[in-house]
């Protein structure tokens, strides 16, 4: 288990959810295969935080007697700030989740008024719009 | 170390599997019970990379929410439920994401990452933890407890997005309400 497993775990998901979003006809199925993406995203940004070192800390390589580290050691407000910024993947998480929400009301609003006025699940067949 | 592995590398499987199972299956009822799975199995990998918070999160929104409005909206368009079918593109989308899948293996092998133990930090999950130096233990005391100091990252550093994303919430509600509402004729 490492930075390289997630990622590639990442990936393949990723690039699951990216077939079934282009190939599929079913408006929901769509829509899923999106937040298989969003869910793969996560995972990245998730393992990421936990796995790679700010620039701060990894100044120099013998680390320990670094700024960043002494301002650790005395618990002073820079290495509570430094330490803060190792969860900054975590936030970037909480915000796609946010938008994921947002976007799967949306767009199960959009399939049930679509199906209400014209009975229509099939992405290939919504073309009321075509020149 | 290595049940870590062990419990790595099953719920991978299990995830890759549902993940396919949302693709494939016939039934689109079923292939939104798969794709509950794959969120939950998400969920297990966010605790193993010190992530309770984004785990409790996972499992509130998406196992209890988004799934929820997916079958709903599954079931309301109930008669055309077993039409999971692929449109033209599949083969140039097979060719497409076997490309950007090869790119994302490349990169993500073949660049040098810079983590923790490279600076020789014990701080990874699984690592032995006698002698811990004091960025050693700041480290630790951070991924041990995660939640507050998020709190602390979302209402101070990040609390312009946070609001915009509240906006974005609202904005959102309020359109389904009006693509939902009935028309008076």
């Amino acid at each position: 288990m490492n930075l390289e497993n997630f990622l590639i775990l990442s990936g393949v998901i990723f690039s699951i959810g990216l077939y079934g979003a282009l190939t599929k006809k079913h408006v929901i199925t769509v829509l899923m295969c999106v937040e298989l993406m969003f869910n793969a995203v996560n995972i990245a940004a998730v393992a990421m935080s936990r796995y790679i070192v700010p620039r701060s800390m990894a100044a120099d390589p013998s680390a320990l007697d670094t700024a960043v580290a002494i301002a650790i050691s005395e618990g002073s407000e820079l290495g509570e700030t430094a330490l803060s910024t190792l969860l900054t993947g975590q936030i970037f998480a909480v915000f796609v989740i946010t938008v994921a929400a947002a976007e799967i009301a949306l767009g199960l609003a959009l399939v049930m008024a679509m199906y209400r006025n014209r009975e229509i699940v099939d992405v290939t067949k919504i073309n009321l719009m075509k020149g | 170390m290595l049940t870590l592995d062990l419990a790595f590398f099953s719920m991978a499987a299990v995830c890759i599997g549902a993940s396919v199972g949302v693709v494939v299956m016939q039934d689109v009822f079923r292939a939104a019970l798969f794709l509950v799975l794959s969120f939950l199995v998400v969920a297990g990998l966010f605790v193993l990379l010190n992530a309770e918070f984004l785990a409790v999160v996972q499992v509130l929104i998406y196992v209890g929410a988004i799934s929820i409005l997916i079958i709903f909206a599954i079931m309301l368009t109930r008669e055309l439920q077993y039409s999971n079918e692929s449109n033209r593109f599949k083969q140039p989308a097979y060719v497409l994401v076997a490309l950007i899948l090869t790119a994302i293996v490349f990169v993500s092998v073949s660049t040098d990452w810079r983590d923790w133990s490279e600076l020789g930090l014990r701080v990874l999950p699984g690592d032995n933890i006698e002698n811990l130096s004091a960025t050693e233990q700041g480290v630790r005391d951070v991924f041990s407890d995660t939640t507050p100091i998020i709190a602390k990252l979302l209402l101070r550093d990040f609390v312009l997005p946070f609001e915009a994303a509240s906006i974005l919430l609202l904005a959102a509600v309020i359109g389904a309400l009006v693509l939902l509402r009935e028309q008076e004729r």
